[in-house]
């Protein structure tokens, strides 16, 4: 009696075992494998190359000042990414602040509230919905919406835009992680008379909460690095700016310009402002990641 | 002291489907009343129905008089204050996962609003440890200790410490011993012989002869109805009904 | 006291009080809670709060729509339909039309259709069915973690390393080989469609990928000892037992990687070439919705370029929203609503 066939024993068949399999399929079967094989190594190309040239031409190029200064006139050495890195943080962060509490409200009413309403499949399937819609496009909608009735740029509108494609990730794994847990806590919160608001808060969110966390994380390292939203919202600035009412330096943005410049000393600091981002981005995926594998879902065992 | 649960005509649905048909019963104050059955009899269901956790199911509807004492449970009171009052111990053990025992046994009172200095709410749960005979097995990392991290006894036993500490009158188990071992269960029935002293138990169990020892009257349920409800001596030995006389001599169920 | 011997149920009724005596004796104190105050408000307020943030997702979509419809009357109102096929996209004579766009996002993804589908489908069958175990869990994560590369950093890397590379030994030897074909013809300069196709190809290969390995784990493992069972080879195993039954899966996986790849803005924009012409060779630049949204967006003068612009975000929006919604619907019919993680 076998037992049941993990996709991986698929054991490969040898002609001499079975002589009734004709050459011809014994052949494609080997190529078959070989292309297979083939396709994960120039798969994997790629993304060695791209990190490899990422720290091979970055990592010469980052250095204290590169961290702490702002960009240089054009034709001068040196100068950095320092407000960059900075305008970016306060994008973020105001992202967050808007785009997290109603993201997990959401996500709360959804697993809490909305299991078995019309409303609660319509703002599921809206969810998806939104997740699809180009960044780009999401930058035009903030730009009327902020730019257009300010009449200037500003750090606002880039955290409208980057908080309105946050919401919907962070809705549907809220949504996600709060359905993992059983539906036996909740009832011993309910039987000790402990209202639907409290049980929510203090006994289901705060069980799930590391599986909510990963999920905002999660959704904070795909908005980090977008630039399109960006492009004529918060629009960029050659220097320190912390109010959110001006235009604001951002790091993907500063990668970009410098990119498509015609400048080498430009293209060198795009590189290593390349690195600074991929290394933020990938310790918050790994991070992530690890949390994950360690079940680390709150205890909802 | 205990009061007594009168239920008069109580009708349950799930949906359109209709699970409890006129139940009518009495579980005297200070005593312990088992409910017997087979699976899906509707036992659970009513017992539910006592604390109003029925109405967390969408869709599910209950009709009909509950009395706790003198207090109408679905007119006289809202659903949380009828919690405080009637205590549940659920089938499978289920303490708070990210809590300490400590703050499981708390968590009662502290979730509700109840508020006291250290000393106090030490003293309340010491006690309820006490009363649930759990005391002596954590006393040394009360707060260290996670909830989840007991064995399945413990777990129910800090369960039933849960339920005491915001000292209920009535006290509802649905099945508590039926994910235990037997050591665990001869413990918890030992534990529900002394409670009835001070409150008012009734408990569900598919085994029967746990409700001979602990269970003072019995009442059987079949499909929906409540087919018989005497003295347990007088069940177990001379039931009225052949249903009920068909069920303990294990011709079904 | 003990039972009377013959009963029924041959159950013993012992209601002695012969027990250990766990608990000390207990009484009851009163309540703790007894005075605690019961409001309806927390409850109602609470759920009212988490309601007006879910409706704050459906409120996001309506604006987008009326910002979108809104800004961009002005353009609709001058080109009405023309406005999709006029080739003509001239802002110092004031008239737009989109099609150069339109053929250079569409060109440059089903380019990238064509190059990564295969790819991605071969990792997806290497990692599902092939691959040793131990192997499986860091592969799978470097796959994944192509796709939390930011696009701009995929641009960064496309003009420096793939368009020299292009310009240099593949467009030269696709010129040599399979310039009969006229899709391989005028100078290599590297920038172009081509470039385009390749960078969007490596960017939606994640995606594709992890769905379609998704759909391939959920195939149950009795179909394929059943085609084993007949005498198959591997190959043959994969072919009938597994991907015949997760094609639509496959298939949704692959309009979600088209749908990606039309939205893409930043790596298209800065390999394209940025010019609003049609032209059959992919060694041509050409120009994409996206890229000219955000080239021209912030730099645009007078209200009709800004609602030309605006227009073709609305159709850039229309398109990503109805193919993402299809695709959706393939891999959900396979997985049943399980959300595949195709989206980190």
């Amino acid at each position: 009696m076998s037992s049941a066939l993990t996709p991986n024993q698929a054991i490969p068949i040898k002609s001499a075992e079975m002589p009734n399999v004709g050459l011809r399929r014994m052949i494609t079967d080997h190529v078959m494998t070989g292309l297979s094989v083939f396709a994960m190594l120039l798969v994997l190309a790629p993304l060695v190359a791209i990190f490899g040239y990422l720290v091979y031409k970055g990592i010469g190029s980052i250095s204290w000042d590169f961290l702490t200064q702002t960009p240089k006139p054009v034709g001068e050495i040196g100068g950095g990414m320092a407000n960059a890195i900075e305008g970016s943080a306060v994008i973020l962060g105001l992202a967050s602040l808007l785009g997290v509490p109603v993201g997990i409200g959401a996500g709360v009413y959804l697993a809490e509230y909305g299991r078995g309403g019309y409303l609660g499949s319509v703002v599921r399937f809206v969810s998806d919905v939104l997740n699809g819609v180009p960044s780009i496009v999401i930058g035009i909608v903030a730009y009327s919406l902020v730019v257009l009735k300010q009449k200037h740029f500003s750090a606002l509108a880039g955290g409208v835009a980057l908080a309105i494609m946050m919401i919907p990730t962070i809705t549907r794994t809220t949504e996600e992680m709060l359905l993992l847990v059983p539906t036996q806590i909740r009832e011993a919160a309910y039987g000790l008379g402990v209202s639907q608001w409290r049980t929510t808060l203090s006994i289901t969110l705060r069980t799930a909460l590391p599986g909510v966390i990963t999920g905002v994380m999660l959704a904070f390292a795909r908005v980090a690095g977008e630039t399109a939203p960006l492009l004529f919202t918060a629009f960029g600035n050659q220097f320190w700016n912390f109010n959110l009412n001006q235009p604001t330096a951002a790091l993907p943005l500063q990668i970009f310009a410098y990119a498509i410049s015609p400048f080498d000393e430009w293209h060198k600091q795009a590189w290593a402002g390349a690195l600074v981002l991929i290394v933020m981005i990938v310790v918050a995926v790994s991070a992530v990641r690890l949390a994950v594998s360690r079940g680390n879902l709150g205890g909802a065992h | 002291m205990g009061v007594s649960i009168q239920v008069q005509n109580l009708n349950a649905w799930f949906g359109k489907k209709q699970a409890l048909f006129d139940i009518t019963m009495t579980a005297q104050a200070n005593h312990c009343t088992a409910l017997i059955g087979p699976s899906g009899c509707g036992k659970s269901t009513f017992v539910r129905c006592i604390n109003r956790m029925h109405e967390t199911i969408p869709d599910a509807k209950a009709a009909g008089s509950v009395k706790i004492g003198d207090v109408d449970a679905y007119n006289g009171t809202s659903a949380t204050q009828l919690r405080r009052r009637v205590g549940m111990v659920f089938q499978k053990p289920n303490p708070f996962p990210t809590m300490s025992v400590y703050d499981n046994v708390a968590a009662g009172l502290k979730l509700n609003g109840f508020s006291s200095n250290h000393k106090q709410m030490d003293e309340i749960v010491e006690r309820s440890l006490k009363n649930s005979a759990l005391w002596d097995e954590v006393k040394d990392d009360l707060k260290k200790k996670s909830g989840a991290s007991l064995s399945g006894g413990q777990q129910q036993r800090l369960c039933i410490a849960r339920a005491l500490a915001v000292e209920p009158e009535v006290v509802l188990m649905d099945e508590p011993c039926s994910a235990l071992d037997p050591i665990s269960t001869g413990k918890i029935e030992d534990l529900i012989f002394q409670l009835k002293q001070n409150y008012t138990i009734l408990i569900v169990t598919h085994n029967m002869q746990q409700a001979a020892r602990v269970a003072e009257y019995t009442g059987f349920f079949l499909l929906g109805k409540l087919i018989e409800f005497d003295k347990t001596t007088k069940i177990f030995t001379t039931p009225s009904d052949k249903r009920t006389e068909d069920y303990i001599t294990g011709r079904f169920g | 006291m003990a039972d009377p011997a013959p009963n029924m149920s041959g159950i013993n009724i012992d209601m002695s009080n012969a027990r250990p005596q766990l608990a000390p004796s207990l009484e009851r104190r009163p309540s703790p809670l007894a005075q605690s105050r019961d409001a309806r408000w927390p409850d109602q307020l609470f759920r009212y709060v988490m309601w007006a943030c879910a409706m704050s997702v459906l409120i996001i979509l309506a604006l987008i729509v009326y910002e979108l419809v809104l800004n961009s009357r002005l353009s609709w109102n001058a080109f009405g339909f023309k406005f999709f096929s006029g080739q003509d996209w001239d802002p110092v004579q004031d008239h737009y039309g989109a099609l150069p766009f339109i053929y250079g996002t569409l060109v440059s993804s089903l380019l990238a259709l064509v190059i990564a589908v295969p790819l991605a489908v071969g990792t997806a069958v290497f990692l599902t069915e092939m691959c040793p175990t131990w192997l499986r869990g860091p592969l799978s994560f470097f796959t994944e973690l192509l796709a939390a590369i930011p696009s701009v950093i995929y641009g960064l890397w496309a003009i420096f390393i793939l368009v020299p590379i292009l310009r240099n030994y593949v467009q030269p030897w696709l010129a040599k080989w399979m310039g009969w074909t006229t899709l391989f013809e005028g100078p290599p300069f590297g920038i172009g469609m081509l470039a385009a196709g390749v960078i969007l190809a490596i960017m939606i290969l994640p995606v594709i990928s992890s769905i379609t390995r998704e759909v391939m784990r959920v195939v149950p493992s009795h179909q394929r000892e059943g085609v084993l069972a007949l005498g198959a080879t591997r190959w043959e195993m994969i072919r009938v037992g597994v991907l015949r039954n997760a094609r639509t899966g496959i298939v949704g996986g692959i309009i979600l990687g088209l749908g990606r790849a039309l939205g893409e803005t930043m790596a298209v924009t800065m390999v394209i070439g940025n010019r609003p012409e049609i032209a059959k060779s992919l060694f041509a630049p050409g120009y994409s919705m996206a890229s000219v949204i955000a080239n021209e967006f912030s730099e645009a003068t007078g209200d009709l370029y800004l609602s030309a612009l605006v227009e073709i975000g609305l159709a850039l929006f229309f398109v990503t929203i109805i193919v993402n919604a299809l695709a959706r619907l393939l891999v959900w019919s396979v997985t049943k609503g399980q959300p595949a993680r195709g989206n980190v």
